[in-house]
């Protein structure tokens, strides 16, 4: 459990980091929190050269909401989120997933950047920024880009930033007022990721569905996005065969692994579960 | 005349603070604090790091070692392989078993993460950089997992060191895999009872491979003095002695030139008891090197290479009359000891107390066999917070039990009062041949029934089984009883040895001039409290508060021989030496305080701290009075001093027990187990500290709850372990820890000095088959007779899934 050597960077500001990031390419890893990062270099399954700390990098430490549009610095902790009432009040969903993540310590330390970034399937956040459509401001010495979390994820680790690449922020509009929420996870004990878990969000008026946007985690190589069965409960009254056709295409998109969390059937299995409650409570949730 | 202010009786009793106080706990003060100071806060001046090259294969066979390029590194000073040990006849050393492990790979690896090289460096980072860099040929072989295909005749052969050797350490071997067929009881007359009986229920039940996770890892300093030829070891020792003896007894090295040094330990739960080869190989690099090294294992280290609790795939058989008395019991068991019998057990029971397996039960005849097999799995199957295979016992008794009601459709706990030893049958005369010393089974279980309204809880499950059967909630309620008698304090030296080192243990006691004390046992605490709760036997007996006794334990150039702690020995044994060595003191106080008094001794009596004359209390000598007087005023006939020591060789074992009840309610579409409530009722004899006795109880519990929720080390057919790390073996944290509800009752042992039992290992025992029963339960009114453990999410829910439940 002792990584191998590297050198370590400290740069001031983004463009410090992007520099460095030009310059040494792929011997070079970003450190945010270091939550995932420092347990897989503990297990020398990644053996960076170079680590590029980001916590002195100040303007991406900030989360700054204008009417319902919000952006989330890279290096907001999970426990920010979880603090913010800002947050709370247009877009609970955030402090109601962050809470599921880990634990106190994991979160201080935790960012929601990292977090994001680190494209293992078993983060909380990813799911959840597919299911508020959200996108990531992705920046290198040639310049900005945005990537829609839904467009991201490519395979377990392999995403679409590229390694001269630094997330630095994660924009989004809220859903609308009164929305109905709920992030449901099932783990083994805290600390674990999911053996499934879904994040749902609708709007209603007059007890019909307007706007409806499921994301999964941790039942497949990367985060999920249920756009079928999102749709389905678009424009329904929310009756038992409604979800039920959404709960069963959710689970038709999945293809989680076997591991210490059960067999794929208990997952897939699981994930339909999740959904359904996560739906049932969204609805209670929902104004 | 004496000038002290007179305080009441009472007073003095509250200021020793003996026994049935409930003390806090000296040690806390420090570990709260992070001032404990464990193995790896030892830093010594130029001293080297430990670390092996471990095998990725389950069973290979290594056909080069290429050093070259670790040596390479700047600050790896060696590199240790089989061959550098053998000259020293080091490559092998001897298992508690009576079985010989590998220190390093001998030409084959047995088991995923066995140790192949030990690289020696100046710092642990350079070791752990080199250890990458070792380059190791491996020839791949199949590799046997499946305790059940061991001795199949195309079994692949895994101890070639071994083939030729038929007659083992315990009896004669069937099969190149096979260890040892270990029998007792009657099995002509079992078999008899069995086929005569009105009903048989049969069952097989596994108790899954797991580990005891302490919360430090194994590890030592090795410090070879070559100026005076003395070699000091600081480890994570349950057994200081023992190491000491045997490892004079390897390395030639003489036993006075040895010295072991357990200091403050985090946890062992049996994980601690054994040898492992990374002590071995430290202290040949430190006499090679002559500096001192230190090894310690890493948390993934810890769970997949030393030594793994239980591994039990067990079958028993109850014979009962239709009323539901039980009349006979049959067991076998097929043991999984993986690649070599390390077993922590007294050396002439291969299975270790497994026989206690009757339980709280009059059954009137019984049989046990076990058969050993090899796999390519780590070595182990140590007392994981238990007394040797009591937990594997408990559990298949008390699943069967309640197997057997569901049967005879009898209330589980009905039937166990009905089969209940009763108290006037103690002494009881187990039918697998134990002398169980005192029970009130009847009372324990009443108190508890009483407590948690039973059949107040068997209504509101017949109603929940009624909703959920209309459809109105997909949650089922189950409840679990388990009565379990435990036996620990091994133990009478006449049938309880560990390498022919008798189990006795010991106790020294020196009262201080002004009237303190020091006492040294031969037990080693990891967290149970010792210095608090030994102090607290001392102060009852002396009439010195324990405040002002200090106690030390874990030094073998200064601690009494004792065999050290683990199968809940220590009150049991030490904790009887030390009443004794007490004793011993205040016989000769006595004599000190009659020539004070110018009475003859049998005028005086004691009373909690001082002898005082028959019907004359006021003339009495306090024991610090007499302490001050046995140094320095000459006394006619007597020595000076005030002193003494014990070794005590117990007459039987103690046998605790307990009444426990668990209250699940269970999610069948998640599968999610949620312990609503659990009431453990324990009888440890004589109640030392019962705060302490609490806090055991409760980390007990909560183990027992890690085991059966979701503890298993596991592997794959390839021998790649699963569940080794942290990720995956389940440890639970405050949130899923449950409120424990604890409760007692007192019937003291008959034989042991102070009437205690030990009370460390009862809940890990008891805990497991009342909450398995209580899983098993939920499901029993749909047919369900056993699930195997652990009942994680996934299991519980496959189990409701084949009943039909989660459509
Ligand atoms: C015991 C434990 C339990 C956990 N349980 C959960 C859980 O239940 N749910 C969950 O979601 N997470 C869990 N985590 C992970 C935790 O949330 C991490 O903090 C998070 O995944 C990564 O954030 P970080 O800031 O720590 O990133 P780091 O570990 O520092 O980095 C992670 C990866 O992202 C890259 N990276 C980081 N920041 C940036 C950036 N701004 N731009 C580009 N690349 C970047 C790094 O190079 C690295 O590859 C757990 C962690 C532990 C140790």
């Amino acid at each position: 459990m002792i990584p191998g050597s590297f050198d370590y960077h400290r740069p001031q500001s983004v463009s410090e980091a992007t520099a460095m990031l030009a310059d040494l390419g792929e011997d070079a890893l970003i450190v945010a929190g270091g939550h995932s990062l420092i347990p897989m270099m503990k297990l020398r399954m990644a053996l960076p050269e170079h680590l590029i700390d980001i916590q002195d990098i100040a303007d991406i430490k900030s989360i700054s909401i204008s009417g319902r549009d919000v952006a989330i610095g890279a290096m907001v902790t999970q426990a920010d989120l979880i603090n913010s009432a800002e947050l709370q009040a247009i877009c609970p969903i955030l402090r109601e997933t962050s809470l599921q993540i880990a634990d106190p310590q994991i979160r201080n330390l935790g960012t929601i950047g990292g977090n994001v970034a680190n494209g293992d399937p078993g983060n909380d956040l990813p799911a959840l920024m597919q299911t508020l459509d959200a996108s990531y401001i992705l920046v290198s010495n040639s310049g900005t880009r945005e990537v829609k979390a839904r467009d991201f994820y490519e395979a377990a680790y392999f995403t679409e930033r590229s390694e001269t690449e630094i997330l630095t922020a994660i924009h989004f509009t809220a859903p609308p007022a009164g929305h109905g929420f709920s992030y449901m996870k099932q783990k083994r004990k805290i600390g674990d990721y999911a053996t499934a878990a879904a994040a749902v969000i609708i709007a209603l008026k007059d007890g019909t569905v307007e706007s409806a946007s499921i994301g999964l985690t941790n039942v497949s190589d990367t985060p999920l996005y249920a756009e079928q069965a999102s749709r389905l409960l678009i424009g329904s009254r929310l009756d038992d065969a409604t979800i039920k056709s959404a709960v069963e295409a959710a689970k038709t998109i999945t293809d989680p692994a076997e591991d210490g969390r059960g067999p794929k059937e208990f997952r897939v299995h699981l994930t339909g579960v999740m959904v359904e409650r996560a739906i049932r409570q969204a609805i209670k949730t929902a104004t | 005349m004496n000038e002290q202010t007179p305080i009441s009786r009472e007073d003095r009793l509250q200021k020793l603070k003996g026994i049935g106080s409930a003390r806090k706990r000296v040690e806390d003060a420090r570990f709260t604090q992070g001032k404990g100071n464990y193995v790896d806060d030892f830093n010594l001046p130029g001293m080297l790091f430990g670390d092996f090259v471990r095998s990725p294969y389950g069973h290979a066979r290594i056909k080069n070692i290429d050093k070259e390029a670790a040596l390479a590194v700047p600050g790896v000073i060696a590199i240790l392989t089989a061959e550098d040990l053998k000259p020293l006849n080091l490559h092998y050393m001897p298992t508690l078993a009576g079985d010989v492990q590998a220190v390093l790979a001998d030409e084959k690896v047995l088991f995923q993460g066995q140790e192949v090289a030990f690289i020696i460096a100046e710092d642990r980072y350079i070791a752990a950089d080199a250890v990458e860099l070792v380059d190791v040929d491996y020839e791949e072989l199949p590799a046997l997992t499946d305790a059940f295909k061991a001795l199949d005749d195309d079994a692949p052969l895994l101890r070639e060191d071994i083939k030729d050797k038929m007659e083992g350490a315990h009896g004669p071997r069937k099969h190149h895999n096979h260890i040892f067929l270990w029998e007792e009881g009657d099995k002509t007359g079992t078999e008899q009872a069995l086929s005569v009986a009105d009903v048989v229920v049969e069952e097989k039940i596994t108790y899954q491979r797991v580990h005891p996770c302490p919360l430090e890892t194994c590890g030592c300093v090795a410090s070879m003095d070559k100026i005076n030829g003395k070699l000091t070891v600081w480890g994570t020792f349950q057994a200081p002695h023992a190491v000491r003896t045997v490892a004079s007894l390897i390395t030639n090295i003489a036993e006075h030139n040895i010295r072991i040094v357990s200091p403050d330990i985090g946890g062992g739960f049996g994980n601690k008891v054994g040898v492992y080869p990374g002590y071995i190989c430290s202290i040949v690099a430190s006499i090679v090197t002559g500096q001192p090294v230190k090894w310690i294992e890493d948390r993934i280290e810890n769970l997949t290479a030393t030594a793994f609790a239980r591994d039990y795939h067990m079958t028993g058989k109850i014979a009962a009359t239709k009323d539901g008395k039980i009349t006979g019991l049959w067991c076998h068991v097929l043991a999984d000891h993986g690649a070599f019998d390390a077993c922590a057990d007294p050396t002439k029971f291969p299975a270790g107390f497994f026989h206690i397996v009757t339980g709280s039960y009059d059954i009137p005849v019984a049989y046990v066999g076990v058969d050993g097999v090899y796999t390519n799995k780590a070595p182990g199957g140590v007392a994981y917070r238990c007394s040797f295979r009591v937990t594997e016992a408990a559990y298949l008794i008390e699943r069967m039990i309640d197997i057997l009601a569901h049967k005879l459709d009898m209330d589980p706990v009905e039937l166990r009062l009905k089969n209940f030893i009763k108290k006037e049958q103690f002494p009881y005369q187990s039918a697998l041949g134990w002398e169980y010393d005192s029970g009130d089974y009847h009372t324990a279980m009443e108190q508890g029934m009483a407590a948690v309204d039973y059949y107040a809880l068997r209504s509101e499950q017949a109603e929940n089984r009624a909703a959920f059967d209309r459809g109105e909630t997909r949650t089922l309620m189950g409840i679990g009883t388990a009565f379990f008698t435990e036996i620990v304090g091994a133990g009478p030296v006449k049938n309880c040895d560990i390498l022919g080192l008798g189990m006795f243990d010991s106790c020294e006691i020196r009262i201080h001039p002004t009237g303190s004390a020091i006492a040294r046992l031969g037990t080693v605490s990891q967290g149970q409290g010792h210095a608090t709760t030994f102090a607290q036997i001392v102060a009852t007996e002396i009439g010195i508060p324990a405040e002002d006794i200090t106690l030390e334990e874990g030094d073998t150039d200064t601690a009494p021989y004792g065999l050290g702690t683990y199968g809940s020995r220590s009150t049991p044994v030490a904790g009887a030496a030390t009443a004794m060595a007490g004793r011993k003191i205040r016989a000769k106080a006595q004599m000190i305080a009659a020539y004070l008094l110018e009475v003859h001794e049998g005028d005086l009596e004691w009373d909690v701290d001082r002898f005082q004359v028959k019907g004359n209390p006021e003339a009495h000598k306090t024991m610090k009075e007499i302490a001050f007087a046995s140094y320095n005023q000459a006394i006619p006939g007597l020595e000076p001093g005030l002193e003494a020591v014990s070794y005590y060789d117990p007459p039987n074992m103690t046998y605790p027990f307990g009444a426990y009840f668990c209250v699940v309610d269970l999610d069948v579409d998640t599968g999610v187990v949620d312990v609503r409530r659990f009431y453990a009722l324990d009888d440890c004899g004589t109640r030392i500290n019962p705060m302490i006795i609490e806090g055991q109880v409760h980390g007990g519990l909560t183990e027992a709850l890690a085991i059966t929720m979701g503890q298993e080390i596991s592997y794959d057919e390839h021998g790649n372990v699963k569940g080794g790390s942290l990720m995956d073996f389940y440890l639970p944290t405050a949130v899923e820890t449950p409120v424990w509800e604890t409760d007692f009752t007192v019937t003291p042992s008959p034989h042991h000095p102070i009437g205690a039992k030990g009370v460390g290992e009862s809940p890990n025992v008891g805990g497991v088959p009342a909450l398995s029963n209580a899983v098993n339960d939920a499901f029993a009114h749909k047919g369900l007779t056993h699930m195997q453990m652990p009942h994680d999410h996934w299991r519980v829910w496959k189990t409701a899934e084949k009943l039909g439940l989660t459509g």
